[in-house]
């Protein structure tokens, strides 16, 4: 039934203007890898996907409280009962229990060291909608929020897209470890202000994603004091809060508002979601938390149009409610995660590879500079497609977050069981092992001698400016839509 | 403690503070008569009874007997074996098998008059989001969208607020059934048309709510007619299309696409949810159905914003590929709307109450024009605020669906048992018993809007 389409100027300018984003060389991976997926036994010489920030080491543990609960469904015969209250159930305030189990949640994750009101919890269409979500309460068309970068590739999408706001980068690197700073958040404020740009706040993650690390206390007191000083907003995405390997590590903005007395509560916001914390990205669970009752009371209107659904919220209340799960869960997780990046880093180490230090997330931020023929993003790009087409793992290369630092790729390791990372590392330590051997033409020689050598058939120009891009929620032909 | 300090105020988003979600209207004050003297058969017979909630509760048995019989569909099978490809299931294109049961569920609603392709069905969660969703694509801030009155009140919110979307309403009135006619189209065209407003398309709702009433075949082809002269869209809302009484009456706009041999059908959109049909507003399962393939690509990236639930998406493919189970619901629920719908017209005739001839929905539209002190809103409202305090019935007054005609009322006749609806009418008679012999009538109460609870009511607009 393709019928022929009118040309687009019966469609809106956000339908038209490719803000959506999938236009990027990030979502170019996933074509390698829906192609050509590894799996163990079918297809060993596959591309291994390290791309997806998915959390799917503790499943066992959901699996085992979804089997030890079954009143918790509302399908099951102990559960049956709730079904009709639970089916009927819209309102936008959301299950009562359910608030509560996430602010609990939320709390544990955190040591215990902050608490939630559960009357200040939204919700939304998984982080991605409760970031829009905290954009249209705070920022008109044309407003700008600065986000240190590197950022996750689809907050232009998720901020701007249909809010028509603007990102600021603030551009962090490698020569303090990609630290905020105060002197870099003051020079991007300024400069907007000179370009007549009205800035509304700021946009933190931390955990960082790309780079696994969480701000220290310092940071994020200076930050306070940026935004309180300046009398913007900030907005904390803390979706990779409980992916700490060691959770005393971790300081939420919760904690140290606590302790701020001049700071202007009403503008401090958080973004959460279960989504990596819980590895359930599928249940579109996202919670906006504010501190302000005029953001909490209106965006809790506008949460009509991405509700968590009634049969999630009722599940998801009765195993968050647990203290026991909450508490195991929470503990084993981190000690999963801690114990995965360390298996990947050493393995990267033996070849010389480092990542930066990190402590939280999913993935690592990799640093392959000294493998770049030429030290710009076409060098990125090349030695990025050569990972890709001839290690066959899929990466993120760091422009694709925005990094303007050249050489650094994120890359996933929680997303996979043992043996796989076992086979990426084995990999990656061939392959470098392989270049290092490769005599070096040319005069430069950077510390490592791990010069990419390559052939010029590889570098795809068409790459950058493909038009099917795939977006990373696209998987037809891939293994996570066995339900279909 | 520390000093307190004056912090000039940090302002929010004008969408933030702007009144467009619609929440500050008199509608919602019904709700507080509702919330403090709430109607129970047992506890509170004397209570308010909530008749301005278009849900539908007289088919819940059929789903349930459905989850006690197949076992498969609840949680993820025995031992939570396929919980985590589930869990992890976030691709905007959708479960494939609930796309396609939710295209072969669209298409057993109309009789098979009409093919759905699974790869148009755009899921969003919740027909609200679907709504805001199509009008974020087909128009630009400051653009219009022509609406015919009475509308559904949530439209206010859903396709103006956060897209900065305009709505001019296409007048209808109860001259000709409230039907739309093309001078009416014409004459909201021309409206924008003085105001320097670009129409992007028109929004219809069939069945219609408040209606109640199936749009007629002959109209929906003039709809599309002039929608393809003026080079618009249409957008046809069809939550209610499983609600309608009989099959036959209710005609798709798809079938008079196909029947066009889809000429012209890309600037058509369809909006279809479970919520209504299926009593499941609580699951938030909205789709979208567009012919322009443009459309389905970008409104499935947009439905990012507000996907469904995988568990969700399990639960109903399983459900909604069981044809067997599909056929008996659509079968037994229509039977059974169509039973509430004639026993409460039924009870309001016997009490001099007419309404419009309706044939879907999960309500009346009724006409108590007749019993206005004065042909006006005001006069409108008034007899509200009676019907709320004397007869204790929470119905919602025509005014706040956008009707330009004073009088008509929606009453809602399938949130309750069959008990509860008796006593509504019992109610209504009396009311009109008495306002035969002309007792003396309760001075007008102003209503009081409570904040709290117009904010703990209005997430039910339905």
């Amino acid at each position: 039934m393709g019928l022929e389409i009118e040309s687009n100027h019966l469609l809106s300018n956000i339908a038209v203007n490719g803000k959506h984003g999938e236009n990027s060389a990030y979502f170019d991976g996933w074509k390698a890898y829906e192609r050509d997926p590894f799996h163990p036994k079918n297809n060993p010489q596959g591309v291994i996907q390290m791309g997806l920030a998915e959390n799917q080491l503790c499943f066992d543990l959901i699996e085992e409280w979804i089997r030890n609960h079954p009143e918790a469904s509302i399908c099951t015969p102990e559960g049956l009962r709730h079904f009709r209250d639970v089916a009927i159930f819209q309102d936008y305030h959301g299950l009562p229990k359910f608030r509560k189990g996430v602010a609990n949640f939320m709390s544990k994750a955190r040591g215990g060291k902050v608490k939630f009101d559960e009357d200040r919890i939204l919700m939304s269409g998984g982080a991605t909608g409760a970031n829009e979500l905290v954009m249209f309460c705070l920022a008109d068309p044309g407003d700008a929020f600065l986000i240190p970068a590197p950022y996750y590739p689809a907050f232009p999408r998720d901020l701007c897209w249909r809010t028509r706001a603007q990102i600021i980068p603030v551009h962090c690197d490698s020569s303090n470890n990609f630290k905020i700073t105060r002197a870099a958040l003051e020079a991007a404020y300024v400069k907007a202000q000179e370009d007549k740009v009205n800035v509304k706040g700021l946009l933190i993650t931390n955990p960082s994603n790309p780079l696994g690390t969480t701000l220290d206390r310092e940071t994020l007191k200076s930050v306070v004091q940026f935004i309180n000083e300046n009398n913007i907003h900030l907005v904390c995405d803390e979706i990779y809060a409980a992916t700490v390997f060691n959770s005393s590590s971790f300081v939420s903005i919760s904690e140290i508002i606590q302790d701020m007395e001049f700071c202007n509560k009403d503008l401090i916001h958080i973004v959460y979601s279960l989504s990596k914390d819980m590895g359930l990205p599928g249940f579109r669970v996202g919670i906006v938390y504010s501190n302000s009752d005029k953001v909490v009371n209106n965006g809790r209107k506008m949460s009509s149009f991405g509700l968590v659904s009634s049969q999630t919220q009722h599940m998801l209340a009765e195993m968050l409610s647990d203290d026991d799960f909450v508490e195991k869960y929470l503990a084993e997780s981190s000690r999963r995660l801690a114990q995965r990046h360390s298996v990947f880093t050493k393995g990267l180490e033996k070849v010389g590879i480092a990542c930066l230090p990190s402590n939280a997330g999913l993935f690592c931020w990799m640093n392959l500079r000294s493998m770049l023929k030429e030290q710009t993003l076409e060098g990125e790009m090349m030695l990025w497609r050569m990972i890709v087409d001839d290690v066959k793992l899929n990466v993120s290369p760091g422009s694709s977050f925005n990094c303007l630092e050249p050489g650094w790729f994120r890359v996933c390791f929680a997303n996979m069981d043992e043996e796989t990372v076992d086979v990426a590392v084995k990999r990656i330590q061939d392959f470098v092992g392989k270049e290092t051997k490769k005599p070096v033409k040319g005069k430069n020689d950077q510390g490592l001698n791990l010069r990419v050598s390559f052939s010029s058939r590889r570098f795809d120009e068409t790459v950058l400016s493909s038009p099917q891009m795939i977006s990373p929620h696209s998987s037809a032909h891939s293994p996570l839509v066995k339900a279909t | 403690m520390g000093l307190e300090i004056e912090q000039p105020c940090v302002e929010l988003s004008n969408i933030a503070v702007s009144d467009t979600h619609g929440e500050n209207s008199p509608y919602f004050a019904g709700w507080k008569a509702y919330d403090e003297n709430r109607y129970d058969e047992f506890t509170n017979p004397s209570g308010v009874i909530q008749m301005g909630l278009a849900e539908n509760q007289v088919s819940f048995d059929l789903v349930e007997k459905y989850l006690e019989q197949h076992a498969e569909a609840s949680t993820w099978g025995k031992g939570a074996t396929g919980f985590r490809e589930n869990a992890l299931f976030q691709d905007y294109h959708g479960l494939k098998s609930f796309r396609t049961a939710m295209a072969s569920f669209m298409q057993q609603i109309r009789g098979g008059r009409a093919k759905f392709d699974p790869d148009r069905v755009v899921l969003t969660a919740g027909a609200t989001a679907a709504n805001e969703l199509l009008t974020f694509i087909l128009a630009n801030p400051g653009d219009a969208l022509l609406v015919p009155t009475p509308y559904y009140p949530g439209f206010d919110r859903d396709l103006r607020w956060r897209t900065g979307v305009k709505i001019i309403p296409i007048h209808c009135n109860s001259s000709n059934n409230f039907q739309i006619s093309p001078q009416a189209l014409e004459a909201a065209y021309q409206q924008a048309q003085s105001m320097n407003t670009k129409v992007r398309g028109v929004l219809i709702t069939n069945p219609s709510n408040p209606l109640g009433a199936t749009i007629q075949r002959s109209v929906l082809e003039e709809i599309l007619d002039f929608v393809t002269r003026k080079n618009i869209h249409l957008v046809s809302d069809e939550i209610y299309s499983g609600s309608a009484f009989s099959g036959d009456e209710f005609v798709s706009v798809a079938e008079i696409l196909e029947d066009r041999d889809y000429k012209n059908a890309e600037r058509v959109h369809i909006v279809y949810s479970l919520s209504k049909d299926l009593g499941l507003p609580g699951f938030r399962v909205g789709t979208i159905y567009s012919y322009n393939d443009k459309v389905v690509t970008t409104a499935r990236r947009m439905s990012s914003f507000t996907l469904i639930s995988s568990q969700t998406q399990h639960l109903l493919a399983t459900m909604l590929s069981d044809k067997e189970f599909t056929e008996g619901y659509i079968k037994t629920n229509r039977e059974r709307l169509r039973k509430r719908y004639e026993m409460i017209i039924d009870g309001l005739r016997r009490a001099g109450i007419e309404c419009l001839k309706g044939n879907a929905g999960l309500f009346c539209w009724m006409n108590l024009s007749p019993l206005l002190e004065k042909p006006t809103r005001e006069g409108e409202l008034e007899l509200w605020n009676s019907i709320l305090y004397e007869v204790r019935l929470n119905i919602s007054p025509g005014s706040s669906c956008h009707c330009s005609e004073p009088g008509w009322f929606r009453v809602c006749f399938a949130n309750m048992s069959e008990q509860t609806l008796e006593v509504a009418l019992d109610r209504i008679r009396n009311f009109m018993d008495q306002r035969a012999t002309a007792k003396p009538k309760i001075p007008f109460r102003k209503i009081i809007t409570d904040q709290a609870v117009i904010d703990m009511y209005s997430c039910l607009l339905a």
